[in-house]
């Protein structure tokens, strides 16, 4: 089983849904559209022959140049084999919406609730979605790219003074 | 009889009252807070809020140049600062395309594991604390007060070391600090043997702890339970070997597993892993290969301190590297070194500027502290402290 196999096998069953894949540093990682998550994840996971029945990861992303600005990643792992598969899946900033799977994975539920803390993504069906490490009344999502690290209306930190 | 009572039908219900536990309280070890719902010691469900040292270290991340995150790393799991550490600089070493040489390999894999050694040390004494038994607590210590000696012969710095370079080390090994390893290797074996004596087969230990917070290795697997937690519940999964880094595949260590996953196993489990970190550490120390302690990259090593204050030039490579001034290549990273506590990760996409754009760490405490309600539920709260406690979660590395 190799990469080659599973995008193969990916291809046979979703393949109106794969938008690209790629293989940085050997790491399959396969761009989905948002809706076929949960049927995606849920064959990797059950079939045997791929098999990824261990979810590693779930983070966010923002690119705001892009017009499905937000993403999410999923790293799944198969014990059996050692194989890492990657899948993104983007959606857009004004209607973030993704499909849970907590019903697949019950360590999805703080990774999502996570993802949703800082970016904004809505999962769908999620049993307990609200913020988890930043406090409840905040009113922005803090990882988004406008939200700069350091306050803006500083001057003291041009960045000509550093000769970039 | 009912229309005898005047009591409304409410009060016959059975009351559950609320407890808050935390998030200081001192036999949860660190910040944490359970609203736990109870029914007499009974816990019926449990409610964990967590976030209160959040320090927002991926949003810094993508500010700083690829140095400069180092010290984030430390204060992740800060019980085993340098396994973070090299598992950044391996990270970024991945994303360069950067060979160390053996040499470099060996000495991190003498670090890590020592670091494994302080990480398990304090866990599995803090498990006795909490069973009522402080004595084995207070005898160890002095082993992790020895390791701590070393940390500071090779790096300088005690708990959060900060130690390496991308690329290898600062310095080599000093005579002093193979010494100080040397007489640890020594002493240490005998003393854990002496700590082990004094809970693995003590009747009281035994009866709190065994079936005491369980879990089956399926619903570890689901909930994302890696490290010591999962190879209690049965699964031999140990990203030293299932995929090597840092020459970990030159060396034999065994894997111990448990089989009921409680608080027993888990004890057990650490206890062997720190033997096996020994017979590491000593494979490594007695064919420590001659050579250089870093790679050749003057890109992204830093230049000798005595040569930054008298020579212009590796002032300037020194200036230009911490201030991240050489533009890192694009690229997009998945790595994963097993940290005392489980698969510890770092997910780093570059878009070729010279810090992250986006840098995601795979804390491990952070995915198993979840199924913690499921593993006190309907158990008594003195169980709940000690399945905290033997679930080893760190609170820098939960809320990141």
């Amino acid at each position: 089983m190799d990469n080659k196999y599973i995008l193969q096998k990916i291809r046979q069953y979703f393949d109106g849904f794969v938008i690209s894949y790629e293989e940085p540093h050997d790491l399959l990682t396969v761009t989905v559209k948002p809706s076929v998550i949960n049927d995606l994840i849920s064959y990797l996971k059950k079939e045997p022959e791929p098999g990824f029945a261990f979810l590693t990861d779930i983070c966010g992303l923002h690119y705001p140049d892009s017009e499905n600005q937000l993403g999410v990643v999923y790293h799944l792992h198969n014990m059996n084999n050692n194989m890492r598969i990657r899948i993104k899946t983007f959606v857009s900033k004004d209607n973030p919406v993704v499909p849970t799977i907590t019903w697949i994975f019950s360590s999805a539920n703080w990774m999502e609730r996570e993802t949703f803390d800082f970016y904004g993504i809505q999962f769908e069906g999620h049993p307990n979605l609200k913020r988890i490490l930043n406090v409840e009344y905040l009113d922005f999502f803090p990882m988004r790219k406008e939200y700069a690290l350091e306050d803006p209306t500083r001057d003291d930190k041009d960045n000509r003074y550093f000769g970039r | 009889m009912e229309e005898n009572t005047n009591l409304n039908t409410q009060e016959y219900e059975k009351n559950y009252s609320t407890l808050n536990l935390g998030p200081t309280h001192p036999a949860t070890h660190g910040i944490f807070q359970n609203v736990l719902t109870m029914d007499g010691e009974k816990i019926i469900d449990a409610e964990p809020t967590i976030g209160y040292i959040h320090r927002a270290f991926e949003k810094i991340a993508e500010r700083k140049p690829y140095y400069q995150i180092t010290p984030l790393t430390d204060r992740l799991n800060y019980c085993s600062a340098p396994i973070n550490n090299t598992g950044w600089f391996l990270t970024v070493e991945k994303l360069l395309g950067i060979s160390t040489p053996k040499k470099v390999d060996y000495m991190r894999i003498i670090i890590m594991e020592l670091a494994r050694i302080t990480d398990h040390l304090i866990c599995n004494s803090v498990i006795g604390v909490d069973s009522g038994a402080l004595t084995g607590f207070t005898y160890i210590f002095q082993e992790r007060e020895a390791v701590y000696e070393i940390y500071e012969e090779i790096s300088g710095a005690r708990l959060t070391t900060n130690m390496g370079r991308i690329g290898g080390f600062e310095r080599d090994f000093s005579p002093k600090a193979i010494e100080k390893i040397k007489a640890f290797l020594i002493r240490f074996p005998k003393k854990l043997h002496e700590f082990e004596n004094l809970l693995l087969r003590n009747r009281i230990f035994m009866d709190r702890t065994i079936g005491v917070g369980g879990i089956s290795s399926e619903r570890a697997l689901n909930y994302g339970f890696t490290g010591p937690n999962l190879r209690a519940s049965g699964v031999d999964y140990d990203v030293r070997y299932a995929l090597p880094y840092s020459s970990y595949n030159d060396f034999e260590f065994d894997i111990p597993v448990g089989s009921q996953g409680d608080v027993y196993d888990r004890f057990c489990v650490r206890n062997e892993e720190m033997r096996q970190s020994i017979r590491l550490i000593q494979d490594a120390l007695n064919n420590l290969p001659e050579g250089n302690f870093h790679a050749d990259v003057p890109e992204f090593y830093l230049p000798a301190k005595e040569k930054v204050y008298n020579n212009m030039e590796a002032l300037i490579w020194h200036f230009k590297i911490i201030m991240g001034e050489t533009n890192m290549p694009k690229g997009e990273i998945y790595h994963a070194v097993e940290g005392a506590n489980g698969e510890l990760g770092f997910y780093l996409i570059s878009d070729g500027g010279r810090t992250p754009y986006r840098l995601h760490f795979r804390r491990p405490g952070f995915i198993y502290y979840q199924a913690y309600p499921e593993l006190i539920r309907g158990g008594l709260l003195s169980d709940a402290i000690l399945t905290m406690s033997s679930m080893n979660v760190i609170a820098g590395e939960l809320d990141a």
